[in-house]
């Protein structure tokens, strides 16, 4: 009964679009870096650096947009040396990508020490604002359900369409596809398998940079730590639940955001306060589990992810 | 640019390259320490004289680096295997509870105690990562993602009997269990010194670790099965077998991490028992090339930099994350070191 009402109320679904944001961004980064053939495990700390470099930029001075170009640079810069390291050099995917995930955490929180060394709560910026979509925004319940977004959001949904664009419907898309699948089938084409991979990493890490940055510059105003709390994590997984496609790791986005922002609700409700409050925060990650097992058997891997290409062995 | 394989590497090659990637962690920190205002050499002295100036400071470090050692050597031998166990840290936490629960619910004499903790807290680290290797072997579900999301859960199930069932009813509202009797901690390891038996634990669980490497049969399969799983197969080794023991050992030595940090330290679970001992395991681990007796080595080197660290910032005004980001790049250059011991560079 309740459950009913949480999902016919328009707050519910804006929630779900809003939580979704942050997890389009990065689930694409990531799709992007393993369609090419490379694990980004770093991930979860570049959404950290991008939460705080986008929001410490604005707090500066910058406008907001400005704001979140620090935020993409800032990841490319850590996919930049994750490329390096794990294309070229050909180091293990997951020992770089945890490394890169450790050294972008902590560089954030350094700077933030020394950027604020006093405050014992973090300063707030002015966010994104919803924006007005004349006509969209005005509808009964739709209004408020899916045009009460920020700019974000909708950006959100754009670089989805942008991905499976570019990835299906261009020639580089071709080619970094078939890095991912048959690296010396793209050598053979007089390409370079090391730059479309770094080119990709970079490209995925400025956008996990991006979702991270959500969360200070859109969902939030403030930079906490933890504040990603596995978030990048859950991307790796729905990346899989998606069979690394963009449209269906969108759907995996939204399902996902769905039941987090019912967890949400149900938390305050006569049901949810017999439950200790532990049991829904797990909801998050016991799903991804689950949609990691179901989609097992299913899944289309790309057959080069996770395998260096050095030019010569053969 | 590709990678070439040397043949018989110098002694300079060796040895310099290493030694050049420590040489790029100290850079990176001075730099950091510059950044935050500080004079390099009085910080990087700072934190040397934090980690080992006085006997005070060498029992910290050795005290940090014990459940370091654990974690690090749980890594090392499920990586071994190319089982990637990004979990340690609820493998922590689950030996932690084992060893709260068997300690004050069982209301065992000492010395039946202790043993009956380490057991439960072993076999529970087992058991966690059991889950994540057996989806891994009957379904292909990626072992990296299940253990690293059963991180958050284990954290979120401890804080759950923290703040319910287990909670100290005497513990002021904090979310902390009730202390496990007196006659149930981990003595001293030398009367006198504050160092407790769990480090004489890790070492007997790290030399322990490298006889089973090079003296069982179980080593032998585990390096095959790591080297190349279809090889292992067609020479008649239980692959899936091997796979499941490994990970009954990985997860068994990260339960020990818990079980030594609340019965030679803490005396009680709280949820800050670990500031991310699992995940800085995987630094340990491979500093030391995955070698058990190295564990011992870069844990005692890790837990050095964030005992002087911590010190240091507390001297000097540097924020501790220095020590965190140094560990990152030593790790990041560390790798790439070894492997430029073993390949060189090559134009085309």
């Amino acid at each position: 009964m309740e459950i009913l009402d949480i999902l016919l109320s328009a707050s519910f679904w804006a929630a779900v679009l809003r939580i979704a944001s942050p997890l389009i961004f990065a689930t694409m980064g990531e799709l992007i870096c393993e369609r090419a053939g490379v694990l980004n495990l770093g991930i979860e700390g570049i959404m950290v650096a991008g939460a705080f470099a986008g929001w410490m930029a604005v707090y500066a001075g910058l406008g907001l947009w400005p704001g979140l170009l620090v935020a993409l640079l800032t990841g490319m810069a850590f996919g930049a040396l994750h490329g390096l390291l794990t294309v070229p050099f050909g180091l293990s995917q997951h020992v770089v990508g945890l490394g890169i995930t450790m050294l972008a955490t902590s560089s954030a929180y350094y700077a933030y020490r020394l950027s604020l060394p006093e405050v014992t709560s973090p300063p707030r910026i002015e966010p994104f604002q919803p924006v007005h979509i004349p006509g969209l925004s005005d509808l009964p319940f739709f209004g408020e359900a899916l045009f009460s977004q920020t700019a974000l959001t909708y950006l959100a949904f754009a670089t989805v369409i942008a991905v499976a664009l570019i990835l299906y419907r261009t020639p580089l898309g071709l080619a970094l596809r078939a890095a991912g699948e048959n690296p010396s089938a793209v050598e053979a084409q007089g390409l370079s398998v090391t730059a479309i991979r770094i080119g990709a990493v970079m490209a995925g890490s400025g956008l996990m940079a991006m979702g991270g940055a959500f969360l200070t510059m859109s969902a939030f105003s403030s930079f906490f730590f933890e504040m990603v709390n596995g978030r990048g994590w859950i991307c790796i997984a729905l990346v899989v639940f998606g069979a690394w496609r963009p449209g269906k790791a969108l759907v995996g986005a939204l399902l996902f955001a769905g039941f987090d922002a019912l967890q949400i609700r149900l938390q305050q409700t006569p049901l949810g306060a017999d439950i200790p409050y532990q049991v829904f925060l797990m909801v998050p990650y016991a799903l991804s589990i689950l949609a990691l097992v179901l989609m097992s058997r299913r899944a289309e891997v790309p057959a080069a992810l996770m395998t260096p290409y050095n030019r010569g062995d053969r | 640019m590709r990678l070439e394989p040397v043949r018989d590497a110098s002694l300079a090659r060796r040895l310099g390259l290493p030694l050049l990637a420590l040489a790029v962690t100290v850079v990176v920190a001075s730099v950091l320490a510059r950044l935050a205002g500080a004079d390099p050499f009085a910080t990087l002295g700072l934190i040397l004289k934090g980690a080992a100036g006085s006997k005070f400071a060498l029992l910290e470090t050795l005290n940090r680096a014990t459940p370091l050692i654990f974690t690090g050597l749980a890594v090392a031998v499920a990586f071994r295997a190319k089982l990637w166990n990004i979990g340690a840290e609820a493998q922590l936490y689950a030996g932690a509870l084992m060893t709260v629960l068997v300690g004050t619910q069982l209301g065992l004499p000492g010395p039946v105690a202790i043993p009956a903790m380490a057991l439960a807290a072993i076999l529970a680290g087992a058991l966690v990562l059991l889950g994540p290797a057996v989806l891994k072997l009957r379904l292909g579900v990626d072992e990296v993602v299940t253990t690293l999301l059963l991180n958050f859960i284990m954290l979120l199930v401890i804080s759950m009997l923290l703040e319910g069932p287990l909670k100290d009813p005497m513990g002021m509202g904090w979310p902390k269990s009730p202390p496990i009797p007196r006659d149930a901690r981990l003595p001293r390891l030398i009367e006198g010194l504050r160092l407790h038996w769990g480090f004489g634990l890790a070492l007997i669980a790290a030399v322990s670790v490298w006889l089973i490497q090079i003296r069982t049969t179980l080593g032998y399969e585990i390096r095959a099965v790591g080297l190349n799983p279809q090889a292992a197969r067609f020479a008649g080794i239980p692959v899936n077998r091997v796979i499941v023991k490994t990970a009954l050992l990985s997860g068994g030595l990260a339960a020990l991490a818990g079980f030594s940090e609340v019965a030679g330290l803490k005396g009680n679970l709280t949820l800050d028992l670990s500031p991310g001992f699992g995940y800085t395991g995987i630094v340990v681990a491979m500093l030391a090339l995955l070698h058990p007796l190295g564990v011992v080595v870069s844990a005692i080197f890790v837990a050095g930099v964030f005992v002087g660290a911590n010190s240091m910032s507390r001297a000097a005004d540097v924020p501790t994350y220095i020590a965190d980001i140094s560990v990152a790049v030593a790790l990041l250059s560390m790798v790439l070191a070894i492997l430029l011991t073993k390949f060189r560079v090559v134009r085309g």
